[in-house]
């Protein structure tokens, strides 16, 4: 019998582009990238030069400090080139495809019966391994550890977030092996947060436990459900996984082979047709983009959501973990007082503009800061965007403080930056609230290891 | 608009780190994004950012303001004339106007002071002209007696910007509300010129009328002779400190600070619950004492006790900032102001001495609330080992 935990506290914000569901269609994809970038706290090694020939399933670099963990080539094909930043810091790897799809031959097996050592070594050898993430602090999962469960959330709450539903229909035989992988690597259980109201086919998945969720954005955010289900404490591991990325690992299984195609959701104010599109793990964004957005004013792209994504060029390649592609306003223009527009226009989360008496119209967003970044001045502010026991202000102020003791007993174990994203939109000062949890994530990891 | 944009934009050089006006850059920056909210866009986190910043909401506290400012002009006016007996030979605009060249001077003491003050720190620090000034500047003049002397108000303001604001580093660190210390400062640095009835009504050089006291409602009820006229303290006809005469008006700010959710509702329903317990308290054990034995709804109306539960405990610096402590912190300003009020005949107004005994503590209240939720996420790993 599941669950049904009903949060209040939240937001849903309501842009203008979100993605009907139809499949549309790209050209073939040419080249495709992983970065180094999208996991935090990884130094990446190479395994491969430019002008090399690889495969599907291909390791192209490791973590240095868990040679195991490795990161295969979602494609076959060659290396073009690795991009390196300042430092010499690895940017990015990219490798242009061949066309043809080749994998590696791994063994073809069901989950359900192979050891947690076996289904640990297909994971790390296929380069799938880099799929689940640790909490606390949001990082890489460390092969050695066993976690105490593993949650998935089945849905995605975000502002104009894809529909896993429609993504993974007709997807159940794989979803379903690669859960019963998971499950093969925890001693406790593996929790599914559905929807309520639309939990779609992941009600009957089975070889997990399900809870259900009702509320605005965060209900949909893994770490918010960790945190009502069961919520972390000091010296435990829980690991996480996106419910579409399971599906790689499915695919693993059931096939023997690397399919590292995804399906991505264009939307945002600025895109003609937002609708779904077919490409590949870290493909290039071109293939999808081009013709497809409106180009009235500067555009920002962001691979993810608008809260936690990452900002991208038109050439630019696919985030390890996004499904999304979000096009708005870069919005970097003066505005005349603007501060005392009355706001018909102007969403909010707060009760300060006009636009709070239509509940139902969709707004265009654009990522102006809208004011100076300023001190912590109002208070009660982030409480009301946050469905977590956990005073976020103080937590904030004892990482600020570097107070490792205080970030502790406040509850940063429980925290990654996403959980606090939609606070940092309705700040009134402009935090940088996402930075500063990983600043003190980075400090925790630091000083604890 | 296109101009003053362009004027701003070509003027920017000028005023950068090496070139020749450099020590104006904190100005150029505050009048431009008074002017234009800036084109920064975001570099990290959340690509979308709510429309409200701290000049909408220090801006909409300004704009609550306004009524109890106006009906304080009014009023200003309305004594004035009351006292020197010509009040039913003059008009509204009269009254008003009078009110207005009377208050105004006051206002720009104040601005012209603190803003000055915080032009020079943000430039010293290198930092913006942040905007917690915008509300203080209007505050202090509304709870000044009118006649207090410009020169008192410029000192006030200044000792109230430079020691409780910027030496703890600005807006949104302050410990005290600095425009209640203003007022403190004035009440204690200079008692005798501001204590007796001569401060609260201006005369304008005219000599009042025979029978004129200038009294207000509760320096008569201090003195053991409550006389309280309800509909014009509720209006706001009283002698008293600019702006917090009127019930009214400040009501009606309330209900814009309420509803725009800039101020605390919380903060300001417990305060008025703390004002009626500590009434209903004093009431029990009155006797013949007729200051105890006031209703305690007529304590809201007379005195600052309606003004500072509306605009000056709500502050959110200075205040406590759990919601749990908020309750605590309105509920104690509101015992202790009445308290203080009929039981220490050495200090008539116990509004402004309650609120900032409960700035000093509410971190204090603060610390236990967050400590519970300390203790709570402890016992969860105790329940489980």
């Amino acid at each position: 019998m599941s669950k049904h935990f009903k949060l209040k506290r939240g937001l849903d914000i309501r842009l203008k582009g979100g993605a009907e569901t139809v499949l549309g269609s790209v050209s073939q994809i040419r080249t495709v990238a992983l970065k180094p970038t999208d996991f935090p706290g990884l130094t990446p090694k190479l395994k491969v030069k430019a002008d090399m020939q690889v495969k599907a399933g291909d390791a192209l670099f490791f973590d240095k400090y868990h040679p195991e963990i490795l990161f295969s080539s979602p494609v076959s094909g060659t290396v073009k080139a690795v991009n390196r930043g300042e430092r010499r810091k690895i940017l990015e790897i990219v490798v242009e495809s061949d066309g043809k799809m080749e994998s590696l031959a791994f063994t073809k097996a069901d989950p359900s019966v192979l050891s947690r050592e076996q289904v640990k070594t297909h994971l790390l050898q296929s380069g799938l391994w880099p799929f689940l993430k640790q909490r606390p602090y949001g990082i890489l999962a460390k092969p050695a550890d066993v976690p105490k469960h593993i949650f998935i959330s089945c849905f995605d709450s975000a502002p104009l977030a894809p529909d896993y539903s429609f993504i993974l229909k007709g997807q159940e035989k794989m979803l379903q092996s690669g859960i019963n992988a998971l499950a093969k690597l925890t001693d406790g259980k593996v929790f599914l947060g559905l929807r309520d109201g639309d939990a779609g086919f992941f009600g009957q998945l089975k070889n997990v436990e399900t809870n259900i969720f009702s509320g605005p954005h965060p209900a949909g955010v893994v770490g918010i459900q960790i945190h009502q289900v069961s919520p972390i404490n000091k010296n435990e591991i829980v690991w996480t996984i996106n419910l579409l990325d399971v599906l790689f690992i499915g695919r693993l299984f059931e096939t023997g082979k690397i399919d590292m195609r995804k399906i991505v959701a264009l939307t945002g104010s600025e895109v003609n047709t937002p609708k779904y599109y077919p490409t590949i793990l870290g493909g290039c964004l071109e293939n999808v983009l081009v013709n497809n957005t409106k180009k009235e004013v500067k555009e920002r792209i962001i691979s993810g959501n608008v809260l936690t994504g990452t900002k991208v060029e038109q050439d630019d390649y696919l985030g390890f973990f996004d499904h999304q592609l979000t096009v708005i306003p870069e919005g970097d223009n003066y505005e005349f007082m603007g501060w005392a527009d009355p706001g018909f226009n102007k969403f909010t989360a707060s009760k300060a503009f006009f636009s709070k008496l239509f509940p139902k119209k969709s707004y265009t967003l654009d990522a102006n800061l809208h004011g100076g970044e300023r001190a912590f001045v109002l208070s009660g502010q982030y409480e009301k965007y946050l469905p977590m026991d956990i005073l976020p202000v103080y937590l904030l102020k004892a990482i600020l403080a570097n107070d490792i003791d205080k970030m502790e007993e406040l509850g940063i174990y429980e925290i990654v930056e996403e959980d606090l994203a939609l606070c940092e939109y309705a700040c009134t000062s402009k935090i940088k609230v996402q930075d500063i949890v990983r600043q003190g994530l980075d400090l925790m990891m630091k000083e604890l290891g | 608009m296109k101009f003053i944009q362009k004027f701003f934009e070509d003027t920017k050089p000028h005023v950068q780190k090496g070139a020749k006006y450099h020590w104006l850059h904190s100005v150029h920056d505050g009048v431009f994004t008074l002017f234009f909210v800036p084109k920064h866009t975001s570099n990290s986190g959340s690509h979308i950012h709510d429309f409200i910043d701290l000049k909408r909401t220090m801006g909409l506290v300004v704009f609550a303001l306004l009524p109890a400012l106006l009906m304080g002009m009014y009023n200003t006016g309305y004594q004035h004339f009351a006292a020197v007996g010509e009040l039913s030979g003059v008009g509204f605009w009269d009254i008003f106007l009078y009110g207005f060249l009377r208050v105004l001077p006051v206002i720009m003491v104040s601005y012209i002071v603190g803003l000055g003050i915080e032009f020079v720190f943000a430039q010293l620090r290198g930092h913006e002209i942040q905007e917690g000034f915008l509300v203080s500047g209007m505050l202090i003049p509304m709870i000044m007696p009118i006649n207090t002397p410009l020169w008192m108000t410029a000192i006030a303001t200044a000792f109230s910007v430079v020691f409780v604001k910027e030496v703890f580093g600005g807006t949104g660190m302050n410990i005290w509300n600095p425009a209640l210390v203003a007022r403190a400062f004035v009440f204690f640095a200079y008692p005798s010129q501001m204590s007796g009835e001569s401060v609260w009504v201006s005369l304008g050089g005219k000599q009042a009328i025979d029978g004129f006291s200038g009294a207000t409602p509760m320096a008569e009820a201090a003195a053991g002779q409550p006389n309280i006229d309800v509909w014009n303290s509720f209006i706001g006809l009283i002698p008293g400190s600019i702006g917090e005469t009127s019930t009214l008006a400040i009501l009606i700010g309330a209900a814009i600070l309420v509803i725009t959710g800039i101020g605390s509702w919380k903060i300001i329903v417990s305060t008025f619950a703390g004002g009626a317990v500590m009434g209903l308290i004093l009431n029990y054990f009155a006797g013949d004492n007729a200051y105890m034995a006031l209703p305690f709804w007529e304590h809201f109306i007379i005195g600052g006790f309606a003004f500072g539960a509306v605009f000056m405990a709500t502050d959110p610096v200075s205040g406590t900032q759990t919601e749990r402590g908020k309750w605590i912190y309105g509920f104690l300003i509101g015992i202790l102001a009445i308290l203080i009020r009929v039981v220490n005949p050495a200090y008539p107004e116990g509004m402004m001495l309650a609120i900032l005994l409960m700035n000093t503590f509410a971190p204090l209240v603060d610390h236990y609330v967050v400590e519970g939720s300390i203790k709570k996420r402890l016992k969860r790993i105790k329940v489980k080992a």
